[in-house]
């Protein structure tokens, strides 16, 4: 394990914001030009990912470990929200024969 | 070698999560969102952080993505089933992404945060370290996140379940 933490030697701190950035833009954008419901939650799952990501890593540059708790927790709560959100699908599959969000679109109003 | 690891995982983190939002079929959506989530357990390896990144690689590639591979299934979904958004609509997505891009990194150069990263005590995210921190500063926290579970567990099953008086 110690040639592996050698590497982590002389990453910028910033360059970790910078790829958490990217990668939660990347969610944002998913989100708002798909149509299918299932792929809109799946860029929900890496915007998460994307914020434990750079917790973990401020975690480790104030050297305190409950940041990475905090990703722990961040885990568990989107285990729940997968389990709801799909059984959501589901329902919505069942009653509109479609997981097109456009079909609800009455929602809006 | 040991910096460049970083960004050729940081590369493919990105170049994936990319094809994630613009494949066509959902099945490979998902395929390359595992793709990506591995990719994240790179990361967490190499910020030494082994728990989260034996937790990220069982409960998100394991159950998460099972979870949703077994939904795609359940429904059926073919490919041209679902039309995409107008052209407009898309490239005024892509504009507001690339604008929240920019104001984010604007942001975080004003934070100017280029120290590099050092690892001050080597066992910081083992699993006896944050097993001591969950379980004494955490521990309310971690009893309610099961009964955020169990109630998750509930209303799944009552969400997903045929109403007995219609059928």
């Amino acid at each position: 394990m110690e040639n592996v933490t050698q590497a982590l030697q002389g990453v910028p701190l910033n360059h970790y914001i910078l790829l958490s950035i990217i990668i939660f833009s990347i969610g944002v954008i998913g989100v708002m030009i798909r149509r299918n419901a299932i792929v809109i939650f799946m860029s929900v799952e890496l915007m998460l990912n994307a914020v434990n990501l750079l917790l973990t890593a401020f975690s480790v540059h104030h050297n305190d470990p409950s940041g990475q708790v905090f990703v722990f927790f961040i885990m568990a709560l989107a285990a729940a929200e997968v389990a709801i959100g799909l059984a959501i699908i589901v329902m919505i599959y069942r009653n509109t024969n479609s997981t097109d969000v456009n079909i609800l679109n009455k929602l809006k109003w | 070698m040991s910096i460049s690891l970083f960004y050729f995982v940081a590369f493919l983190s990105i170049f994936f999560a990319l094809l994630v939002i613009f494949a066509k079929n959902p099945v490979h959506s998902v395929l390359y969102l595992i793709v990506t989530f591995f990719t994240f357990t790179i990361h967490y390896i190499l910020l030494n952080a082994q728990f989260l990144a034996i937790v990220n690689f069982i409960v998100y590639m394991g159950a998460i993505m099972v979870l949703f591979l077994f939904v795609l299934m359940l429904l059926n979904l073919n490919e041209g089933s679902i039309g995409s958004k107008s052209n407009l609509l898309k490239m005024i997505g892509v504009i507001g992404g690339m604008c929240l891009i920019i104001t984010l990194v604007g942001s975080a150069r004003v934070l100017n945060a280029s120290e590099p990263l050092v690892l001050q005590t080597q066992d910081l995210g083992l699993v006896k370290n944050l097993g001591k921190v969950l379980f004494s500063k955490f521990l309310l926290p971690f009893e309610l996140s099961s009964i955020l579970l169990l109630s998750a567990m509930v209303g799944s099953v009552l969400l997903a379940k045929r109403d007995i008086k219609q059928v």
